[in-house]
């Protein structure tokens, strides 16, 4: 009989959302029951649940308080928690192509004294790594993934860009991410992708979702150009590959 | 086909309706109106469904002419001096532009944005299922931002209906309604106490992401980094400045400041209409409390219809404008003219 999971902590988020917390800490297996609990709602739904959004450690159900109450919903919510978390879950898993250093990873260089290497040596970490996409949030597409080697931990930046490119591939504490949309960001920048994960009128909208895999995969600068192109047109360029 | 064709509009005014739930474990907000009650009553006097898109319109003036034909509206939300060439146009009330007839609006007074409902609602192709304006997403119809001068929206030619008033409840000065959470045992109890005994002013750096309030600094207990998690309309986020900022309807979707409290969504369209500078307080209420008031918004939104009320005659439309003057405020230039972007970076991370 498998170990009874420490219950999650209900939190209350306003009157129409509860946030269901497993940890307060970037905790790979918090994140693997925060997702585990958002494929069994999706499984199950539950009426009067509105929407999920997983995050690192918790899991945000928006719901209607029309159809269903706090005390109703959390004691739901508890139970299904409680549930082991499936030991295989097939996921999908993706290539993205990178373009790293120069005007398209600005910081690479910095990093690379910071962390008293070379700057082929930090990309020879970070395209190492077997990522999984944590959650999905600040701004549409903007994919936190976990798994980021130890070697490559840093602090953010004292302070943050305003502007940061479209596509940019950054490290910032013990994450990575990919980043859709050109905004502001205080993590260091090693490089650029084609890979829209969010693109209008494209079918799907959105690439990449909660728990899918994603290893990076270096380009060269005209390789990147051209991936552009297609990009804008509306070819995903990241690969799926098989799991 | 009439249309709305816009001569001149202020700052803040984009084309919102109910938004776009659904996608925000993508990173998408749902956007929407930032008083959903002000959108619905516009919208039913207009015979609209009620989150149909309308003109959100911000704390300062616009006009708009009508062209190829008449277009009926509605106006609610804040108050402001509304004339159709020269005949008042009365608040929470439906009326008319005949074709080349222009809509002009003053300044909101004591409050921040007016809902301009048009009966047939707006043509557009909608995203997601809505019109809203999003301009970060680069999503909203007929224009992915907010409107300017010689924007046009297509709309239906005026049905020739009778002109409707609407009876809203009175509106309320009362403290703005919390519950704590979801992280409010990042706070000392008298930290907690502090939040809720003091006065709070919207600064004038707020937008449709987020309100920055300005009152006593709020001391986090263990620093202000939380690992993100979720955001909900009306969180009350504490930065590491101590000054909450409340999460509005284009905030970010993750954040990694702790939230002392929420704003129950009762109140959500009240706090969105206090003007900058204007104090007020809040006021924690029990869960069991905040969802009665939920049930109870809900039912409102749902009855409008039957608060449509005949209007009588003109003359009854200018006395309920002289009412208004006279019992409002006087025009607040600072309310409309303070109105600035927040610094998306300043209100969350990515983190």
């Amino acid at each position: 009989m498998a170990a009874t999971l420490p219950p999650p902590r209900l939190l209350p988020s306003g009157d129409s959302a509860i946030t269901v917390e497993f940890s307060r800490n970037i905790d790979d297996a918090a994140n693997r029951r925060v997702l585990a609990l958002d494929r069994a709602l999706a499984a199950e739904p539950l009426a009067g649940i509105t929407e999920t959004v997983p995050t690192y450690r918790s899991l945000l159900v928006h719901y209607d308080p029309v159809q269903i109450d706090f005390d109703k919903l959390g004691e739901r919510l508890l139970t299904l928690a409680q549930r082991p978390v499936p030991a295989s879950t097939k996921t999908r898993r993706w290539r993205i192509p990178v373009v790293y250093g120069g005007e398209h990873g600005i910081d690479l260089e910095e990093v690379a004294k910071t962390l008293n290497t070379t700057p082929d040596e930090i990309v020879a970490r970070h395209v190492a790594g077997d990522y999984r996409v944590a959650m999905i949030g600040f701004t549409p597409g903007w994919s936190y993934l976990s798994g980021l080697a130890d070697s490559l931990h840093m602090p953010r930046r004292q302070n943050p860009r305003l502007l940061t490119p479209a596509g940019t591939i950054s490290i910032g504490g013990v994450q990575t991410g990919v980043q859709c949309l050109a905004g502001p960001s205080g993590w260091h920048l090693l490089g650029q992708t084609a890979v829209r994960t969010y693109q209008l009128h494209r079918d799907p909208t959105f690439l990449l979702e909660p728990g899918d895999n994603v290893t990076f995969a270096p380009v060269d600068a005209k390789t990147f150009a051209e991936q552009d192109r297609a990009a804008e047109a509306g070819e995903f360029i990241a690969e799926q590959i098989a799991s | 086909m009439s249309k709305l064709v816009i001569a001149s509009i202020g700052p803040a005014s984009s084309v919102q309706d109910g938004g776009r739930p659904g996608a925000q474990r993508y990173g998408l907000v749902p956007s929407g109106a930032m008083d959903r009650l002000a959108l619905a009553a516009a919208n039913t006097l207009v015979g609209n469904e009620p989150f149909t898109a309308a003109v959100e319109v911000g704390p300062f003036g616009a006009k708009f002419t009508a062209r190829s034909g008449a277009v009926r509206i509605a106006l609610a939300g804040a108050p402001r001096n509304a004339d159709i060439a020269g005949r008042a146009v009365a608040p929470d009330t439906s009326a008319t532009l005949a074709d080349g007839e222009t809509l002009t609006l003053g300044f909101a007074r004591g409050a921040s944005f007016s809902y301009l409902a048009i009966e047939g609602g707006i043509a557009g192709e909608p995203m997601f299922g809505s019109l809203a304006v999003n301009a970060r997403a680069g999503l909203g119809s007929p224009y992915p931002r907010p409107l300017q001068a010689g924007d046009e929206l297509q709309t239906k030619a005026a049905s020739g209906a009778p002109e409707r008033r609407i009876e809203l409840p009175a509106v309320t000065d009362a403290p703005i309604r919390v519950v704590f959470g979801p992280q409010d045992d990042e706070f000392a109890d008298e930290t907690k106490k502090l939040f809720l005994d003091s006065e709070w002013k919207i600064s004038a750096t707020s937008d449709r992401m987020g309100y920055r309030l300005e009152g006593p600094v709020l001391k986090h207990l263990h620093g202000h980094n939380i690992v993100s998690d979720g955001t909900v309309n009306g969180s009350l986020q504490v930065p590491g400045n101590g000054q909450p900022i409340v999460l509005m309807r284009d905030r970010g979707t993750s954040g990694g400041y702790p939230k002392i409290a929420t704003v129950i969504s009762a109140d959500f369209g009240r706090l969105a209409q206090i003007p900058a500078g204007r104090a007020f307080r809040f006021r924690a209420v029990s869960m069991a409390e905040a969802q009665t008031e939920a049930r109870k918004f809900a039912a409102l939104l749902r009855t409008l219809p039957e608060r449509l009320r005949a209007v009588e005659s003109v003359d009854l439309n200018i006395d309920a404008l002289h009412d208004a003057n006279v019992a409002g405020h006087a025009v607040n230039a600072v309310d409309a003219g303070t109105w600035h972007a927040v610094s998306m970076a300043e209100i969350t991370g990515p983190d």
